[in-house]
């Protein structure tokens, strides 16, 4: 979408955006342009040693079903993540923008979560959940719940999921807030005159009028679990038991900065990068269709 | 109103307080407590009062290995300050000129922001080293601060607001001679003030959490940030005092949840405005 | 205008930031070590360069910290490409192997030596120790700096509760069998046995000690092309008896790393394996009197067990652009600094490493150390135990940490039952391998 009215020269412009133009280029496009050629490289730890190898690190990639599985365990881990920071954050939302008593408290309370470093709330998450020191670990092996995610994996799932979820449903929780109070109350007032009742109402018309909300969080809330959870992930279960929580940018990570196999790592980058080019380029389409709603 | 839905609501919203308070109330009566009490797993949910004076003790004390905690709290002040500040200004002003100028290139130019979006500052960190290493920006603050400034989300955010900004206001602004300085000054400036709260507010708190990039390119200990100086506390081999490094942290969330309540009602309306 | 006022001020800073410490003006010479120590032993590092640069007025250190072992690793590799590496850089064993085929990045111990003319004599440092980080005919190449062991904690309250000796700590796999049964039986623990360090006290220690091939090549040293054996029967004996005392409740897995050293500290764990330098937090967390013992051994697979090796770290010397022989001369003058008796002995009385000299240790006897603080001699005896073979020298693989964690995920799922101790540790095996392949040939392009 174009405005019609726009000012007139070119020196101007390019003079604004100059400075963001180079940042990116230099410490941006450059460094990500090397991370490419990596890619295509087998190389030591130290750069001493460099041979390109062409697209091996791509074949060795696709040919380990290890890496397969670690694929479709980040379709899951992510969807399970975005719907449930998402929907916790929409019923926290909706019962906020109700007309109660001690609301602006509960946003506060509801919102400052957001401020909390990843590093710190890792450790938090292990305070509460480890099987050896956790508190809630401790409540759940006193009613009887054999708890235990250094071995189980589902267990191990749910603490992963649970604990990068919970990072997220403040972030969300401001968007849905700043859409549920950007709906006119008259539209809402009218669908009551109609009789349409609370659960009615909700999915009729708030739902429909929260859509681009929805629709984009969707796409922050995927980038945000494929991106941003590893280091809670590593915090917690190291991708483990066996490879049971390893994500792509676990393995990533890993891979980069640990296992000092910058050839892969780079590659696993790319790959993903593809991924979310494919994610983004579907929310440009989306919020182009907004704009021109 | 009638009264169960009220109820309804306060218990739904309560339970969703108590999942987020609860956690940090932990970390909060985990400062007060005996250091040993974690690595025992008998950490408790009742704060021992007497030890209050350790937050005290924590920011005024100098960290094993480290400065002092308010001094670290102050370099992650200045660097959240300077990357929140570094980023509104120069995404405030690409946003514009991609929004309300055609010039040669204008889009590969929104592109080449826009992608940066999509490679997170731990990926690239090795090449991002050495250009920086380059411009002789290793171990300096001005190196610390820059590459978190280039990133696209505010360019994004803004061209959002801008768009949605009525082709009858510009004409009218132009109508009454204003060029284009003075539009985006007098007109824009004002318009965008609440997204740029917002804005502020997200980019703090990002700055404020950063975490590998300043461990990689600071190696003068009086760039150290307070999340790295958590870091610093916590021993492998060895002791960790573990009240001490839940006070630490207890302090680290206090500047940007301060941001974040304060600007409450700012950061809720910037979106709602950029998000129409 | 604002924003070139910005530029301009950004110029400004890069000209006057510090670009390399040594280049500094002053008569000293500079010179910057990395180091992984955090908290209280990060302290006694501080104090060892102050001691450092208060002893001698030619040079002067500065120690800073870089973050994890992993951590500091990639600091310094994404340093040395920006030619900015520090003089010295404190790495864990594990990284020994991806050092030394770092060639023209680092300057090996015998290298520096011979170049400075400061002399770094080998024969000096305890065996076991120095073996781990020298060639393979007995040159240096890093300098042993925090060396620990692996070593059985028991608490003696659990075991007197249980009926058990607590001065006469089990010290077969048998014996420990037998000892967890006994505790179960009088339900002295909730567990009666648990491990840290999974990979590094049942494979690592378990082969060096018991004289078993973990890897073909001496372990890696004498050469790239090595291929793990650690799916031979003696290992995957090993593994069947921890997976058959995990079902009969005697054993309780408590994660990888250090995960499970809470479960021993908290006094729920009756036999916890892991560091000797865990000391410090056993005595001032755990509210039970602890007990360190040798590690257990399996007379059926060796009845003369000899030596277990190390863990911790060394420091290597790395180069950079324009880095002159005088500061060379200083990180060595520093190297033989830390190695003398009193510092060593020190620095192992304070931060709970094993000394690394002879002379450290005779020192430490001499002042009756051992005497005040029983059972800190434990993991040195066990160390010194034998005769040093191929097996025990230590391991020479590339991407150690990666293979530590493939036998972690490989031990994890058997536990799980999902697959038996053979299938484990074939897997194990050949995914091993494969990362020893990539290794070998990125190494060697």
């Amino acid at each position: 979408m174009e405005r019609r009215t726009i000012f007139a020269g070119w020196v101007l412009p390019v003079c604004l955006v100059a400075p963001q133009l180079l940042l990116t280029v230099f410490f941006f496009l450059w460094p990500a342009a090397q991370a490419m050629w990596f890619s295509l490289v087998r190389q030591d730890a130290f750069g001493i040693r460099t041979e390109f190898v062409g697209f091996e690190n791509f074949a060795d990639l696709f040919a380990d079903p290890l890496y397969l599985d670690s694929a479709l365990r980040t379709v899951v881990f992510c969807t399970a993540v975005a719907g449930l920071a998402m929907g916790t954050a929409l019923l926290l939302a909706v019962f906020a923008d109700r007309e109660i008593r001690g609301r602006a408290i509960y946003r506060t309370l509801l919102i400052w979560p957001y401020a909390v470093a990843p590093a710190i709330a890792a450790v938090l998450w292990v305070l509460l959940l480890n099987p050896q020191i956790g508190v809630v670990a401790h409540a759940l092996k006193s009613v009887g719940v054999l708890w235990d995610y250094k071995l189980n994996d589902t267990q191990a799932m749910i603490v992963v999921i649970l604990a990068s979820a919970w990072k997220q449903v403040s972030y969300n929780f401001i968007f849905f807030l700043a859409g549920l109070q950007s709906i006119p109350k008259t539209v809402i007032e009218a669908a009551r005159m109609d009789g349409a009742r609370g659960w009615r109402r909700f999915r009729t018309i708030t739902i429909p009028l929260l859509a681009p909300t929805i629709f984009f969080l969707v796409v922050v809330n995927i980038v945000y679990a494929a991106f941003d959870t590893f280091a809670t992930i590593q915090a917690l279960t190291h991708g483990g038991p066996g490879k049971a929580t390893e994500t792509l940018m676990l393995k990533v990570y890993r891979d980069g900065l640990i296992n000092l196999d910058l050839g892969s790592s780079s590659a696993q980058s790319v790959i993903l990068m593809v991924a979310v080019v494919v994610l983004t380029g579907l929310q440009f389409r989306f919020i182009g269709r907004r704009n021109a709603e | 109103m009638k009264p169960h839905t009220d109820w309804l609501a306060h218990s739904i919203l309560c339970t969703g307080v108590a999942l987020f308070v609860l956690p940090l109330w932990l970390l909060l009566a985990g400062a007060t407590q005996d250091g040993g009490a974690i690595a025992r797993g008998e950490l408790s949910f009742v704060p021992d009062l007497r030890n209050l004076g350790i937050f005290w003790s924590v920011l005024t004390d100098r960290a094993p290995g480290g400065s002092p905690v308010w001094r670290m709290m102050l370099v992650s002040a200045a660097l959240a300050l300077a990357i929140a500040f570094g980023k509104i200004v120069i995404s405030f002003l690409s946003a514009y000129a991609v929004s309300f100028f055609r010039f040669p290139f204008r889009m590969l130019c929104f592109w080449t922001i826009f992608i940066t979006l999509m490679l997170p500052v731990e990926v690239r960190i090795v090449p991002t080293y050495a250009v920086m290493a380059n411009f002789g920006l290793i171990n300096s603050f001005t190196g610390l601060a820059m590459p978190l400034i280039a990133s696209a989300t505010a360019t994004l955010l803004f061209r959002q607001v801008f768009l949605m900004i009525p082709d009858e206001l510009v004409e009218a602004a132009r109508m009454d001679g204003a060029g284009p300085l003075r539009f985006l000054r007098d007109i824009l400036l004002p318009l965008s003030a609440a997204n740029m709260a917002a804005l502020f507010v997200i980019v703090f708190v990002y700055g404020w959490n950063q975490y590998l990039w300043p461990l990689l390119v600071a190696t003068d200990p009086k760039l150290d940030t307070i999340v790295i100086g958590i870091v610093k506390m916590i021993g492998g081999d060895t002791v960790t005092d573990w009240n001490r490094v839940m006070a630490a942290a207890v302090l680290a969330l206090l500047p940007p949840v301060l941001v974040v309540v304060l600007m409450q009602k700012w950061f809720v309306k910037g979106l709602t405005e950029g998000d129409k | 205008m604002k924003r070139r006022s910005l530029l301009a001020a950004t110029a400004a800073t890069a000209v006057v930031a510090p670009l390399g410490l040594a280049r500094a003006q002053g008569a000293k010479t500079k010179f910057v070590f990395w180091h992984a120590m955090a908290g209280a032993l990060g302290d006694e590092v501080g104090n060892i360069c102050k001691g450092f640069n208060a002893a001698q007025t030619a040079y002067e250190i500065e120690p800073i910290f870089k973050g994890s072992y992993p951590e500091t690793l990639t600091a310094a590799i994404a340093a040395w490409r920006a030619g900015q590496a520090p003089h010295l850089v404190q790495m864990f064993e594990v990284g020994t192997g991806s050092m030394l085929a770092a060639g023209p990045a680092v300057k090996q111990v015998w290298q520096l030596a011979a170049e400075t003319g400061v002399a770094l004599d080998p024969a000096s440092y305890i065996g076991g120790v120095r073996g781990y980080y020298s060639l393979s005919d007995g040159r240096m190449a890093s300098m042993p700096f925090n060396s620990s062991t692996a070593v059985m904690w028991y608490n003696k309250d659990v075991f007197e509760k249980a009926g058990l000796d607590p001065a006469k700590p089990p010290t077969t796999w048998n014996e420990v069998i037998a000892a967890c049964r006994a505790i179960k039986a009088k339900a002295a623990a909730a567990i009666p046995m648990t491990t840290a360090w999974p990979t590094w006290v049942h494979f690592e220690q378990y082969a060096a000690m018991h004289d078993l091939e973990f890897a073909t090549k001496s372990n890696g040293f004498d050469g790239l092309d090595t291929e793990l054996k650690i799916n031979t029967a003696p290992f995957v004996k090993h593994l069947n008896r921890l997976l058959d005392m995990s079902k009969e409740g005697l054993f309780k897995y408590g994660g990888r790393d250090n995960a499970a050293e809470p479960l021993f500290i908290s006094g729920e764990a009756a036999i916890g394996f892991t560091s000797s330098a865990a000391r410090a937090a056993i005595t001032r967390d755990g509210k039970f009197k602890a007990g360190a013992a040798l590690l257990p051994t399996d007379p059926e697979v060796n009845p003369n067990p000899i030596n277990s090796v190390i863990g911790g770290a060394s420091l290597w010397t790395m180069t950079a652009p324009n880095r002159s022989a005088a500061e060379y001369k200083a990180v060595a003058t520093f190297l033989q600094y830390i190695g003398q008796p009193d510092q060593d002995a020190h620095w192992h009385q304070v931060s709970g490493y094993v000394p690394v000299t002879f002379a450290g240790y005779e020192l430490s006897k001499k002042q009756g150390f051992y005497e005040k603080s029983p059972g800190t001699d434990i993991p040195i005896t066990q160390l010194a135990r034998g005769k040093l073979t191929a097996n025990s020298k230590g391991f020479r693989l590339g991407r150690m940490v990666e293979l530590r964690n493939i036998i972690q995920e490989e031990f994890e799922k058997a536990l799980q039952g999902q697959q038996t101790a053979q299938i484990a540790l074939d897997s194990a095996v050949a995914r091993g391998n494969k990362v020893l392949r990539e290794f070998e040939k990125s190494a060697r392009t």
